[in-house]
């Protein structure tokens, strides 16, 4: 989930006519691609479609954290230990700067974590796939940071100023991690026979779950009309799942895998490739919890939360007594 | 100073710093909050950098064709060199900062002595990993005083840590043979002499923190000369998996 599917609580997209002076010159600052910054007006429902967007977005950053974290102890080399841990500390450093983005909104980055961990706030559900072999690790790089990038270029020139800024410093590192994706799986595929085997198991179980991460058609969505109009989409799921076809069928051919889709065939006419129906049941069905992993997901995050209570108290207190010694020695 | 203690002696250093990487790296995605998710990362991508320096090195002075990561995935516990201290399990918070703690302050020591050493190529990554570990004590100093100095429960679980880890603590200024030949050659501390240092230290940071130096210097050795506690093996089965059960695989 990260700008699919956001409600925008709206049931109709709003129309210049009925619109305050205040809306309609937001809506006209928008529409000339001037940026939005946190000091400016902005309707209510425009603020809060984007806590909720960039939310789930620093979620996925942290969530997505763990799926890693699973191989990081027994990564096969120090380089790709060292890779590994570089990029999970790029994902860590990507929710911190959604978060702040968030708090630019006027919402504060315990309340969204507590949204998290009751449920109250989604994550992409691609992260409740569980990372079995080696080669997981490789096809998340080159899948799922793949999907990101797609879906988070365009975002680049969205409306809102902190969350551009923030999509720009983050699209640099995730291009970096799909390209070490795709070099893990270039080394199994290139490897042993059980190293390509690996890989081949790994794309089977990642192809369609990262096709899924575009969330289902929104042709027809208020939400996303809505949301398009306030510039902060700017492409519709199908667009970018197409995009994100396009380019990966052609690297899976190189490395010499097969995709796990008997009816994805190359379409001369429409210049893209055509692909299979995807399963929408089971996406459905792990957005509600039940995927493989939601579970231990959200335990893990919230185990190392109330674990970290007594720290952050401590740091809170000594940070108190610190002030009070300052106070006194200059009085 | 010989081959094969030069080995030995370039072991010490790069296993010391692989197997306190590998237990932070056992933190990711379960930290406190996420800047310390990151700092922790953080040092022990520095460590993983240091390890890999030290073990190339000692697989080069070996000559027998063992690169860094024949040397880190395909030993035995028994054939690792590294301090007893860096392999006591991550615990809580409290353990995992005063282990650091603890290790920080002597690593410093040994890196700025070795900064000196005749053997060039020890010099070099001692020049470049003391920078780095200069920060890594700052960090974990601060953490030791703000635990310390906190609330009731931080101060009472960063004393059980200290008091804890302290027996580990003392093997680090103990020399062998092998110590012994590399300070005389020149290429290694004076590990003896890095007590009194350390002590000023390390008290001084307790002492700020509120918290009581351990009066028991008793010290559990062993680690350099390859006699572990029994959490070493079972970092070593996690860590070493993939290069075990494939070993004709190249990642
Ligand atoms: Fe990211
Ligand atoms: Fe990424």
């Amino acid at each position: 989930m990260y700008a699919q599917m956001v409600d925008t609580g709206l049931k109709q997209v709003a129309e210049a006519t009925g619109m305050s002076p205040e809306e309609s010159a937001f809506q006209a600052r928008v529409d000339a691609d001037v940026k939005v910054e946190p000091k400016d007006w902005m309707p209510e429902a425009y603020r809060r479609t984007l806590v909720r967007q960039i939310q789930q977005h620093a979620h996925s950053e942290i969530v997505g954290m763990l799926p890693e974290g699973n191989w990081v102890t027994r990564a096969p080399s120090l380089k790709r230990k060292a890779i590994l841990m570089a990029k999970i500390q790029d994902e860590g450093g990507h929710g911190l700067y959604l978060y702040s983005a968030a708090e630019t909104l006027g919402v504060s980055r315990d309340n969204l974590i507590d949204d998290l961990h009751a449920g109250r706030s989604k994550y992409s559900s691609i992260f409740n796939y569980p990372t079995l072999n080696w080669a997981d690790i490789g096809a998340i790089g080159w899948l799922v940071d793949g999907a990101a990038i797609m879906n988070q270029i365009p975002l680049c020139r969205c409306s809102y100023g902190p969350y551009a800024r923030a999509m720009v410093r983050i699209c640099k590192e995730e291009s970096f991690h799909q390209r070490q994706g795709f070099d893990i799986m270039l080394a199994m595929c290139r490897g042993t026979p059980e190293q390509k085997a690996m890989a081949q198991d790994s794309l089977d179980r990642w192809w369609w779950p990262s096709l899924m991460m575009f969330g289902p058609s929104d042709a027809e969505s208020v939400h996303s009309a809505q949301s398009m109009r306030w510039k902060i989409k700017l492409l519709s799921n199908d667009e970018l799942r197409q995009r994100f076809v396009d380019q990966t069928v052609p690297q899976a051919e190189f490395l010499g895998l097969r995709v796990p889709d008997p009816e994805l065939r190359w379409n001369d006419e429409r210049g893209h490739y055509d692909v299979g129906t995807i399963d929408w049941k089971e996406f459905q069905d792990v957005l509600r919890g039940h995927g493989p992993c939601n579970r231990d997901r959200i335990r893990t995050r919230t185990k190392a939360w109330e674990d970290g209570e007594w720290v952050r108290e401590a740091a809170v207190a000594h940070a108190r007594k610190r002030a009070e010694r300052a106070a006194r020695a200059a009085a | 100073m010989t081959p094969s203690d030069r080995f030995d002696f370039l072991l010490r250093m790069g296993d010391s710093t692989l197997v306190l990487a590998q237990r932070l790296s056992e933190w990711v995605g379960k930290g406190p909050v996420i800047e310390e998710d990151i700092a922790l990362t953080n040092v022990g991508l520095d460590l993983i950098g240091q390890a890999r320096m030290w073990l190339s090195y000692a697989g080069e002075v070996e000559a027998r064709g063992r690169d860094e990561d024949a040397l880190a995935f395909r030993r035995d516990a028994h054939e690792f060199r590294n301090a007893l201290l860096v392999e006591q399990p991550n615990g809580d918070y409290a353990e995992t900062m005063a282990r650091q703690f603890l290790f920080d302050h002597w690593h410093l020591l040994a890196l700025k002595a070795m900064e000196r050493s005749r053997d060039e190529r020890v010099a070099a990554i001692a020049a470049k990993s003391s920078k780095e570990v200069a920060y890594h004590v700052e960090r974990s100093t601060d953490w030791v005083i703000r635990l310390g100095d906190g609330t009731d429960v931080s101060h009472r679980r960063m004393q059980d840590a200290v008091d804890g880890l302290w027996m580990f603590a003392g093997e680090l200024f103990l020399p062998d043979a092998v110590d012994a030949a590399a300070r005389e050659a020149g290429v290694g501390p004076d590990l003896a002499a890095l007590a009194a240092p350390w002590r000023s230290a390390v008290g001084a940071a307790l002492a700020e923190a509120t918290l009581t130096m351990p009066g028991d210097d008793w010290a559990q050795r062993g680690g350099r000369q390859g006699r572990h506690t029994e959490h070493l093996g079972h970092l070593l089965t996690e860590m070493q998996f993939l290069q075990r059960a494939y070993p004709d695989a190249k990642w």
